[in-house]
């Protein structure tokens, strides 16, 4: 990596973040950190690389921002802007201004899309033709979709400020879930996917490591951490070698990312005894299987009863149906059936795929062969995945 | 920043629960005061009271009813003078009506609060 890869890896969001912050312009800030960079590949392979990168970036990054704000003044016509703000201490970088920025970028009152478009753009540093090919959209809705982003903010006056310790948890409950939301959407394409999806997994693991390390006390902050490192430990396995998805259950575990593991252990270590979220749940679940060597070795009845806390932190059908699973393993099929009916009976995850696969598993070490046949078939014709098809299929015509 | 604080009801929902709330709408109205924030506000007679007007090819066109059919009902306004957006939405999420039915917030084009505050200065030099 060279010292200007690095510098635009390590400072850049710190960088737009200050400037940002200090312009109440998220747009304005994100060009003048552009013509920031593009001063120092013009500069710094012959004058050399400045002591401090990211002070040195700052200070021309707003620099090139009070021309073009001189700039617009002078022009006939325009309202005078009545207060220039204070420039940045040199080099002085608040911390403080990075998280300020994802909570602006995630705020509650924009759409969920914008959020994460923001996110990537602004914090992550993507360009908008790489968000658009992550998400599968043009680019040019994504371009516009960043463009109503940041009008909203400036237009509603969304402050670039940091809320208070009363208003900090509901902000920071959306920046996991967009945090979260970038992991899953890499995490769906990997294996199959062009490079660009798949590498969205790492960006949502540096973001959220960000997070955490402004943030370190914020256990659910740290759960999610451990949760993303956890589920990306088993990116090598999750795909044969002929690029099929290969069930949980049948994963080499040898494949899965020992290192990744050792760290999510150790995160979720220091969760403490705060109260416990979902994020935090579900990672402890996760780590649960890591700690088993094989599929027949993992400990069902404690993973069942993670998930009978998690489905009462966050009450899902999704919940539910894993959570009966792991009831199954642990207690036999009757106590799970038990737990599926709601479920079944409710109708919004009729067209989920591992609701029925779970239902015909369970019938069928029931003893109800004809029951698990039909929602075996089921299963098989609502999952998108061919392999997972093809083996549906067998177990439909094997009971 | 200026704030419109559209308050609408769903009549179903609501029920007769309106009239037992006019003491918090008193309350919330007294705390809008006391924080120095209201710019204006009013509460409207009920939605079987609206008349629709619209100018068509040069006709005028009345119509019995609010000009939206929808099941919300608007209920009345505020608009209060705050910092931000976190803060309007601090103050619309106490409104009395947001249990049952909603609060639209929406910032004052900057225009408009600006003539607002030129008439005000007017006012108080005339």
């Amino acid at each position: 990596m060279t010292p200007l890869e690095r510098a635009f890896r390590e400072e850049r969001a710190q960088v737009v973040a200050t400037v940002a912050r200090r312009l109440g312009d998220l747009q304005l800030a994100e060009d003048a950190v552009s013509e920031a960079f593009a001063a120092a590949a013009a500069t710094w392979p012959s004058a050399g690389v400045p002591d401090r990168p990211g002070a040195w970036l700052t200070t021309t990054a707003w620099r090139k921002a009070l021309d073009v704000v001189r700039r617009d003044r002078s022009t006939p016509g325009n309202p005078v802007d009545p207060a220039m703000p204070p420039a940045p201490e040199p080099g002085l970088h608040r911390e403080d201004d990075l998280l300020q920025l994802v909570l602006t970028c995630c705020h509650p009152a924009l759409a969920v899309e914008a959020r994460v478009a923001l996110t990537l753009r602004h914090v992550a540093g993507l360009s908008v033709a790489e968000i658009a090919a992550g998400f599968l959209v043009p680019e040019e809705t994504m371009a516009k979709r960043l463009v109503r982003a940041r009008t909203k903010i400036r237009q509603s006056g969304i402050s670039f400020e940091l809320p208070g310790p009363e208003g900090l948890p509901e902000r920071l409950s959306s920046v996991q879930a967009v945090l979260y939301l970038v992991f899953t959407e890499g995490h769906l394409a990997s294996g199959g996917g062009p490079a660009v999806r798949t590498e969205l997994c790492e960006e949502a693991i540096w973001l959220t490591r960000q997070v955490h390390r402004l943030l370190p006390g914020d256990s659910e902050t740290t759960g999610l951490l451990a949760l993303m490192l956890f589920q990306h430990s088993r990116v090598g396995a999750r795909h044969d070698d002929a690029g099929r998805l290969v069930p949980f259950a049948d994963q080499d575990r040898s494949r899965w990312n020992a290192r990744a593991i050792t760290e999510a252990r150790a995160l979720l270590g220091t969760t403490g005894r705060g109260p416990v979220g979902p994020y935090q749940l579900q990672a402890a679940i996760a780590a649960l299987h890591a700690a088993a060597t094989t599929a027949d070795d993992v400990n069902w009845p404690r993973i069942a009863d993670l998930y009978g806390l998690l489905d009462r932190v966050a009450p899902s059908p999704v919940v539910t149906v894993n959570r009966a699973v792991a009831v199954g393993r642990a207690d036999g099929p009757r106590a799970a059936l038990a737990l599926l009916a709601p479920v079944l009976a409710d109708g919004r995850l009729d067209e989920y795929a591992p609701l029925h696969a779970a239902h015909a598993d369970l019938l069928e070490r029931a003893g109800d062969g004809p029951g698990a046949g039909t929602a075996w078939r089921r299963a098989a014709e609502l999952s998108r995945n061919p392999t997972e098809q093809a083996a549906l299929r067998r177990r439909a015509t094997s009971t | 920043m200026q704030y419109l604080m559209l308050l609408t009801i769903d009549p179903d929902a609501a029920g007769s629960a309106e009239a037992a709330q006019r003491d918090d709408w008193s309350a919330y109205t007294q705390a809008l005061i006391e924080a120095g924030i209201v710019v204006s506000g009013a509460g409207l007679q009920g939605v079987e009271t609206a008349t629709t007007v619209q100018v068509r090819a040069g006709e005028r066109l009345l119509t019995d009813g609010p000009f939206a059919d929808t099941k919300e009902h608007l209920l009345g306004f505020y608009v209060i003078d705050v910092p931000d957006l976190d803060t309007a939405l601090d103050w619309a999420a106490k409104v009395p009506n947001v249990r049952t039915g909603s609060v639209e917030v929406r910032p004052v084009l900057p225009d408009a609060e600006a003539a607002r505050s030129d008439a005000t200065a007017a006012a108080a030099a005339g």
